[in-house]
């Protein structure tokens, strides 16, 4: 693909460009359409729901739709605490925040294992890491279609968790 | 419009020539009068003193105690000692102190009775005692109740609680958890224990309860969570549950019967608790009851507002929504309602109509009107007649532009459309914002100034509504709020109003919400405290500040004065950062999201950098 002159074309590069990215978000866009109402392999689906553009958006609008918003507002707490902040009163691996919401906290965290499925908690899982920056930029959510809150998921820099700072009764 | 001309009478007629000429004249005679010094009350025996009969409504003279949390019926907050003056208060300074521990709003006021102070905390909700024939000596007794820590989910605004009850031997108050207790007072130990609402539907309790004739008056929490409110009366000797009256549904559940007769038409027709809401809405419907409520002995009638209707989204509600967003009075004997007022016909702005309603008699007119006050969420300053519920006056105390007053001959408050939500857009510069232009914080009058003291925010708000799904036991909402400071660039006020003239007399600003209460005395001073932790001391005429001590933390507790067993006055107040505006620094907010806090996250950026956390009981006197 060179032209003449041994130089690479514009448009050639363009081209090759286009491709590697477009081959690099192949998965970005994976839609699992009829998840299994329990996932076989858990560890899996959190794992997939992490590089997922569509599950990160799909946990923002689950995260909205089951009320979250009340109690930890739109990642700065209310309720709840804060959540993309560095503080992880149960931890911020995405095992986790699955078992967080799954079975609920002691201090107020209501369980939602009998309001989701398995692969549902696992987009919020993902959409709630992207709020401190622990998911790729790739994959989190650039918009807001309500109030425009603060910066963007995908704009906001990692914040290194501090680990529980609170001890687990 | 009312005339002119502010006098303000002591209750009882008979007495009321000698008190005029004391508000003229500024004479002192001995004692000055005192609102709570008049009345049908009768004089405490001494057993009544020894705390072993019911309060009496009203105390002969002021006997230096404080024994409710606004001190009398009437929701005043005015106490009649008088050693503590403009010309000395600057030699104010700590007599002690005591730390609680708790890292979170404290918004109770210390009660005094017998040489015994009584102070209840947030959650967990502990109780202490303390001799103060032995100041600094630490609590006499502390009761730790334990309530469920789940309850801690449910409660929308920090895990406040606003204060205690005192009646025969027992401290009373509300848990987190939705419980009320009593505990001996001499002891410490728990007498009865009810369960009155469940904290998985999203009942919570915050409010103070009032004890009137042997009955303890208690309210819910939860109207963010899409609970059905309701007030309450338990047996004060064992705790059992006497009547309740809800504040939606049917009329036999919201105790409306014959005796029932609001002053407008709007008010008046059978089961409106259900028909003025979409099918089954009301069963959601909030109107919980979490404020302070008032007592006039001689009409025999109790008065609270309900607060805000459920989802804060109106479009999902479209009616008046009744009972929500107004003022019942009732009978304390089986909890009739005799008539209500709506501050805020289908609110569209979470403007509860909780705030206190406090009870005095002014001349309007040329007539003397016993009357009820209320600054409400919506910005208005209400004077209604406390017999039959007719709106006398309603003027604007702070910014508003969702409103245009009340119109005076329906009695319904006029609504500026342009400010009104609409689902899926943002709409800007609604002001007052959602905490309304006062929230929680009680205010105080002054028999002696005849000027009302509000302590109140000058916030404007971005609203958005949304579709909400109620889910018990989580918020629901529907709504993306966004505060900021209103015209001035400052987001509170203590305002000195005039309610005859209707009129604010002087105003000091703060930077944050003013969210303590105000306590007038009869040295003619005004104290408040303010979020960045100061104290103050007012003079109650110009608003001139005379004295003020930096407590640490934010101060948004209700202050409180007494005679000490040692004969001097003092004055004690919480200090303790948090409540719902104090979130930001009370729950480690992050700021960064605008909404933090259900809108406070982009007006409270700076708070955590001006004061930090932890709850303290400061007790000061003359040095």
């Amino acid at each position: 693909v060179t032209g003449r002159g041994g130089i690479p074309s514009l448009s050639a590069v363009a081209a090759l460009v286009l491709i590697a990215s477009s081959a690099a978000g192949c998965g970005r866009e994976t839609r699992n359409l009829h998840p299994a109402p329990a996932a076989s392999d858990v560890n899996a689906t959190l794992a997939d729901a992490q590089e997922n553009a569509y599950a990160m958006n799909e946990g923002k609008r689950l995260y909205d739709a089951f009320n979250c918003t009340g109690c930890h507002a739109h990642g700065g707490g209310a309720i709840g605490p804060a959540l993309m902040d560095t503080s992880w009163i149960y931890g911020s691996k995405p095992d986790e925040v699955f078992a967080t919401i799954v079975a609920g906290r002691p201090n107020g965290m209501p369980a939602f294992r009998a309001r989701l499925v398995d692969a549902q908690i696992a987009q919020l899982v993902a959409y709630v890491r992207s709020m401190s920056g622990l998911t790729s930029r790739k994959w989190a959510p650039g918009r807001n279609d309500s109030l425009q809150i603060g910066p963007a998921e995908n704009t906001r820099d990692r914040q290194p968790p501090r680990g529980p700072e609170v001890l687990r009764p | 419009m009312p005339k002119r001309g502010a006098l303000v009478r002591i209750r009882q007629p008979t007495r009321a020539p000698i008190a005029l000429l004391a508000l003229l004249f500024g004479c002192r005679q001995g004692h000055p009068p005192d609102a709570s010094s008049a009345g049908p009350g009768a004089s405490p025996s001494a057993a009544e003193a020894a705390g072993a009969a019911e309060l009496p409504a009203e105390l002969p003279t002021d006997d230096g105690q404080w024994r409710m949390v606004a001190k009398d019926y009437e929701n005043r907050r005015f106490s009649g000692l008088d050693q503590i003056t403009a010309s000395n208060v600057a030699g104010l300074k700590v007599a002690w102190s005591f730390s609680t521990g708790i890292p979170k709003g404290h918004e109770a006021p210390p009660l005094v009775e017998n040489d015994t102070m009584y102070v209840v905390t947030p959650f967990p909700n502990d109780a202490y005692a303390f001799d103060l024939r032995q100041p600094g000596s630490g609590p006499k007794w502390r009761y730790r109740p334990g309530p469920s820590a789940a309850a801690q989910g449910v409660a929308c605004c920090d895990v406040v609680n606003r204060g205690a009850a005192l009646w025969r031997g027992k401290l009373i108050y509300n848990l987190l958890d939705a419980h009320t207790v009593a505990v001996d007072t001499a002891t410490g130990a728990e007498a009865w224990r009810t369960k009155l609402g469940d904290i998985n539907r999203g009942e919570s309790m915050t409010m103070a309860p009032l004890v009137v004739k042997g009955r303890v008056l208690v309210g819910n929490s939860g109207g963010e969570f899409g609970v059905r409110g309701w007030l309450t009366a338990l047996d004060a000797a064992t705790g059992a549950i006497d009547w309740r009256a809800y504040s939606t549904g049917s009329d036999a559940d919201c105790r409306i019967g014959p005796e029932f007769l609001p002053f407008y038409p709007q008010d008046r027709g059978t089961d409106l608790g259900i028909h003025s809401w979409p099918p089954d809405k009301w069963k959601l419907g909030g109107a919980t009851v979490w404020g302070f409520i008032s007592y006039d002995p001689a009409l025999d009638l109790l008065y609270y507002g309900t607060a805000n209707p459920g989802v804060w989204n109106p479009d999902m509600r479209p009616g008046d929504n009744k009972w929500a967003a107004g003022v019942f009075a009732r009978r304390p004997d089986g909890g009739h309602a005799v008539w209500y007022y709506q501050f805020s016909p289908h609110d569209l702005y979470d403007h509860d109509g909780i705030n206190e309603n406090v009870l005095v008699d002014l001349q309007l007119g040329g007539r003397w009107r016993k009357v009820l006050a209320h600054a409400d969420r919506n910005g208005n300053f209400y004077v209604i007649d406390r017999e039959r519920g007719e709106v006398l006056s309603a003027t604007a105390f702070g910014a508003v532009n969702s409103n245009h007053g009340v119109d005076l001959r329906t009695g319904r408050l006029i609504e500026a459309g342009e400010k009104k939500p609409q689902q899926g857009r943002v709409v800007r510069e609604v002001c007052p914002a959602a905490p309304g232009a006062k929230d929680w914080q009680p205010m105080a009058f002054s028999p002696k100034t005849g000027w009302f003291y509000i302590p109140h925010n000058n916030l404007c708000e971005d609203v958005e509504t949304t579709e909400a799904s109620y889910i018990a036991g989580t918020p629901y909402v529907g709504a993306n709020v966004r505060y900021h400071a209103g015209p001035g660039g400052h987001r509170g006020v203590l305002t000195a109003w005039d309610p005859v003239a209707a009129r604010a007399v002087w105003r000091v600003q703060e930077k944050f919400p003013a969210w303590s209460g105000a306590l007038a005395t009869a040295g003619g001073l005004v104290f408040y405290g303010n979020m960045e932790g100061w104290f103050k001391a007012l003079d109650a005429k110009t608003g001139k500040l005379l004295w003020q001590f930096q407590t640490g933390s934010g101060v948004i507790g209700q202050p409180i004065s007494y005679r000490g067993p040692d004969g001097k006055q003092y004055v004690a107040v919480f200090s303790g950062v948090g409540g719902w505006a104090g979130s930001v620094v009370s729950a480690d907010l992050d700021t960064r999201d605008d909404t933090a806090g259900n809108g406070w996250g982009a007006t409270m950026k700076e708070l955590p950098a001006r004061t930090g956390k932890g709850g303290t009981l400061f007790v000061f006197t003359l040095s």
